[in-house]
């Protein structure tokens, strides 16, 4: 029989008691111990970065992450995020979160909650990111469906939500406004 | 109800008038919004099949064959039976019933019976406390093999017959074989002013979704099965579970959660479907299993590897005048949907170009590699990679723009193709010219410097197709709406949204066609004892087909609503207009009532309120055997212009930009629109410089990995410009065709021509590998010295 630890892990702004077998990673016991099942696994390696969550603000790979070496650590989780904006008294999602679901970044949304938190701490360390500065921070983060186009958008939205800026047509928005005068 | 009849000449979103704004009778349709499921996916709340947990749950894994072909001599499984904290343990003779996704093909076990075709075939199945149990259960379970000659290159299959890899069937180890030939192909090829002759090579790829497959069951106290799994056609699975299980369909229950990511890779029945299904009945507990991605990958069912050879002849002005097509497609252990992919690797092709005379000689072949099936684009994109390269060889040789020899080429609109399949509307000289303006391609091609160069390619897809899989003449597609006093309105259908968007498309038409706002509509989908049928997402059917149905539905409600204010406010039902939450008398506008009122007088004068509604396709197809298998009630059309540029040093080529124009006929959405044609395009640029599913010589998986496999990252992934052309299709939802997979197919050769233009070769086999690109550079330097040498002498 493998050897079951009990300790306590901060996750989300809770501590939490947690008994797990010592070789469980961060991500089963998110998934598997706390019910925090936002965080995927899409790989189990460290290839896909669906599991990323981040640590005392820095994205990490929760399935490459023993659950026993985060002790001490500040986890917060997809699910933290509107929590944390409604304490803070803000209204409804994470401002990050809208903009993704405004923008159709969210196709078949899984890679999702790790990209989302990737992008936050982006913003964190850099408020107004360039698409360069965007494609460095996500490489961690596959995405399958969009072509990343529109998870760049969803960021800029964000960024121009907050700095009160006029986000940038999207391709089909100018072709549109192009077309217009002519109709 | 077939589209024609449920819109009529009089569709009231005819083409827009001239002056006048595009949408302009629209609330919601043709307008950026948000999912109904977007804010769930973005804050983790969407429950995936493996977020699944019921008590009680046990975990099972699957025992592969670690042999690419061979004959199962003994199986022992009653070790792993005695281990403690296993519960049951399954192998082939549990489920000996064969199934197949095509009823005519059924080749398939849950579980091999007697032998094992590839690497990976899966042998047993343990259900046990946790997943560390059954995978210890696996180890101590026994089988004897009997290895046998294994197939691993498909022109061997295609000679030799013995062993075979499918007993018992006439045709050897050929899985399907298809000639059909329109109008007198050599001739026109002898009497053509040009001809280009040349042989192209597609490799195999897969569709990698970030979700790997996985499925829960349980079995209740009055015998029903309850199935979640990560499916993209919960209807298949729920046939095939009843014929291979035994049990009645009505005491089966399918449903698919939310699903991270399909592409084509989810759509057949999967072994993981039958085994938890089978052990929640043997153990009478629920039961998991979730795929790892080793499994996902040699589970496969991606794009066929196909050998090409086309020839194709033109007029000194570039008209074509004939297409000759031999293909030999490796379909790997089973046959999946192989008996269509060889249909549509030919079907597919006949537009958007008018081809006067065409042939093409199609055969798939098992071999010893995990199966294919269909990916993103199924069957059609490797013969559109072939032709749309040789059409630029042909432009070269006649010295013509690539653009204008397609544009020379186009087809039109309500028209018939070579093959007689019928076409409606067709946007594509409006997509070559969209993508000739943006990328200013008269301007700048030719003019990028040294290495860098501009390609462009077109292509065609389905909306759906009348082939139901099964033969039936019940609707397509079903929708059922309910309305609540609450003012909410629900629907149900079958479809399944595998992540495009499919729930949010019902929502955006019940809230137009009913006025109200999307947020007072709920989605029911893929479910099937809530559900009406729909024959779920694949072949790019839903949007055409669930959104008629969906508007067939609200035009019933919308009926009574109608008629129960017009009998309130004595007026004809004409005045009545529903509009944001609204309902006004279009005479008086001053008169109105909430929709929440309206449903109440409606529900008060006839009964409580629904509708149901449906969709089939028209008949359709040439008259010949398969001329069904491709005919489509509308295509979508495409164009690409790739800039890309190759060092010349290192072979490595650089995608910088990819404007991809698409005739959807409406978007409905076009944020969502736009979203389906980039993600095409990164899967087509994806496939074309980094991905291959390639089976080595002993039958193992190159990179069955996501780091090996290689997914482009945000880094690796080009600038996309989305240009949306609509030519409102006369029969789609307010004119809307496919968007999902059409705009994939351009980006391959687009990239091959772009890549002729900057450097000046042809590369004909994919994928374009810097070894590739280096050796076709150093046969240029070669032939070119040699050119020199023969010029002096």
């Amino acid at each position: 029989m493998r050897a079951v630890g009990e300790y306590q892990l901060e996750v989300n702004g809770d501590a939490q008691r947690v008994s797990a077998p010592d070789h469980w990673t961060l991500l089963e016991v998110l998934r598997y111990r706390l019910g925090l099942t936002g965080s995927k696994q899409g790989c189990d390696k460290g290839d896909c970065g669906a599991c990323t969550v981040l640590m005392d603000g820095r994205p990490v790979l929760a399935c490459l992450t023993l659950a026993r070496a985060s002790e001490g650590r500040a986890i917060t989780t997809i699910e933290g995020l509107m929590p944390a904006h409604l304490r803070a008294g803000g209204t409804g999602a994470d401002p990050l979160q809208q903009a993704f679901d405004r923008c159709g970044a969210l196709q078949c949304g899984f890679c999702q909650s790790g990209m989302i938190l990737s992008a936050r701490a982006l913003l964190e360390r850099c408020p107004q990111p360039s698409r360069e500065d965007m494609r460095d921070a996500l490489s961690g983060n596959l995405c399958r469906c969009t072509g990343y186009t529109q998870i760049f958008e969803a960021i800029e939205s964000a960024v121009a939500e907050k700095l009160a800026l006029q986000p940038r047509l999207r391709s089909w928005e100018a072709q549109r406004a192009a077309q217009e005068p002519s109709r | 109800m077939s589209a024609r009849d449920l819109h009529g000449p009089g569709a009231p979103w005819g083409p827009a008038e001239p002056g006048s704004k595009s949408n302009v009778d629209f609330q919601v349709i043709g307008r950026a919004h948000s999912k109904v499921d977007g804010l769930a996916k973005a804050t983790g709340a969407a429950v995936y099949a493996d977020d699944i947990v019921l008590s009680g749950m046990l975990h099972a894994k699957t025992l592969r064959s670690p042999h690419a072909h061979a004959k199962i001599r003994r199986i022992d499984v009653s070790k792993a039976r005695a281990l403690k904290g296993v519960h049951a343990v399954l192998t082939g003779e549990s489920m000996p019933i064969k199934y197949g996704v095509i009823p005519w093909t059924p080749d398939e076990n849950a579980l091999a019976v007697d032998k094992v075709r590839f690497i990976g075939d899966p042998v047993a199945a343990v259900a046990a406390i946790d997943e560390d149990t059954a995978n210890a259960a696996l180890k101590l379970i026994e089988v004897e093999y009997e290895p046998l000659h294994a197939f691993f290159d498909p022109r061997e299959s295609l000679v030799r017959a013995e062993p075979a890899i499918h007993e018992g069937r006439k045709e050897g180890n050929v899985s399907k074989s298809v000639q059909l030939e329109f109008g007198a192909v050599d001739a026109a090829l002898s009497s053509a002013d040009v001809v280009v002759e040349d042989d192209y090579f597609f490799h195999g790829s897969t569709h990698a979704p970030i979700e790997p497959h996985c499925a829960v069951a349980t079995y209740s106290p009055e015998g029903v099965l309850t199935l979640w799994s990560a499916t993209q056609i919960t209807h298949y699975v729920h046939r095939a579970l009843a014929q291979v299980l035994e049990l009645p369909a009505h005491k089966i229950r399918v449903i698919q959660p939310c699903l991270g990511g399909a592409f084509g890779g989810k759509s057949d029945p999967f072994s993981l479907e039958f085994c938890v299904a089978k052990l929640a009945l043997l153990t009478g507990r629920a039961v998991k299993m979730l795929w790892t991605r080793e499994e996902v990958f040699y589970a496969h069912r991606g794009r066929h590897p196909m050998h090409l050879h086309y020839r194709s002849g033109a007029t000194k002005d570039g008209k074509l005048t004939g297409v000759d097509a031999k293909i030999l497609i490796d379909g790997g252990s089973y046959s999946s949907f192989g008996l269509v992919t060889t249909y549509y690797s030919g079907q597919l092709l006949t537009g958007p170009y008018h081809f006067p005379t065409y042939r093409f000689d199609s055969t798939r072949v098992f071999t010893n590699k995990p199966p294919c099936g269909p990916k993103r684009g199924h069957g059609s994109v490797q013969p559109r990679f072939a032709f749309e390269v040789q059409l630029d060889q042909l432009a070269e040789k006649l010295a013509l723009d690539p653009i204008e020899i397609r544009r020379r080429n186009f087809q039109g609109d309500f028209t018939r193709t070579v093959n007689g399949q019928r076409v409606t509307s067709n946007g594509f000289l409006q997509c070559l010219d969209e993508v000739e303006r943006a990328s200013r391609w008269k301007e700048r091609r030719g003019k990028l410097g040294p290495g860098r160069g501009l390609g462009v390619a077109g292509s065609m897809y389905i909306s759906g197709t009348n082939y139901p899989v099964y033969p039936n003449d019940m609707p397509q597609s079903g929708v059922q709406l309910k309305v609540d006093r609450s003012g909410l309105v629900t629907v149900f259908t079958g479809g399944n949204d595998i992540g495009q968007g499919s729930n949010s498309m019902c929502a955006y038409i019940v809230a137009e066609e009913l006025g109200i706002g999307i947020e007072r509509i709920r989605v029911v989908a893929a479910d099937t004892d809530l559900c009406p049928v729909d024959l779920g997402a694949y072949s790019s059917r839903v949007t055409f087909m669930v959104g008629n149905a969906t508007i067939d539905a609200c035009r019933k409600l919308r009926e009574k609503l109608v008629a129960a204010v017009a009998e309130k406010w004595q007026c004809a039902p004409a005045r009545v207009r529903l509009i944001e939450g609204l309902v006004v008398d279009l005479d008086d506008t001053s008169r109105s009532l909430t929709s929440v009122e309206a449903f109440h007088l409606a529900e008060t004068k006839f009964d409580t309120l629904g509708a149901t509604g449906s969709y089939n396709t028209p008949k359709l197809g040439g008259d010949y055997r398969g001329g069904t298998i491709g005919a489509s009630p509308a295509y979508s059309f495409t164009a690409h212009v790739v800039d890309a540029s190759v060092d010349t040093e290192t072979g490595r080529i650089s995608v910088h930009d990819v404007w991809i124009a698409h005739d959807c006929g409406r978007a409905l959405n076009p944020m969502i629109v736009a979203g389906q044609m980039e993600g095409s395009a990164y899967m087509g640029i994806a496939e074309a410089l980094y991905e291959e599913h390639d089976i080595n010589r002993f039958g193992l998986h190159r990179g069955p990995s996501l780091l090996d496999y290689r997914l482009p990252t945000s880094l690796d992934t080009p600038e996309f410009r989305a240009l949306i052309v609509e030519s409102i299709d006369p029969e789609g939802p307010y004119g809307a065709k496919e968007a999902g997979e059409g705009p994939l197919h351009p980006s391959l050769p687009a990239l091959s021509n772009a890549i002729y233009d900057a450097v000046g070769i042809r590369l004909k086999h994919l994928p374009f590998t810097p070894a590739k690109v280096l050796a076709a550079l150093r046969e240029k330097r070669e032939s070119a010295a040699l050119a020199t040498q023969g010029g002096t002498r």
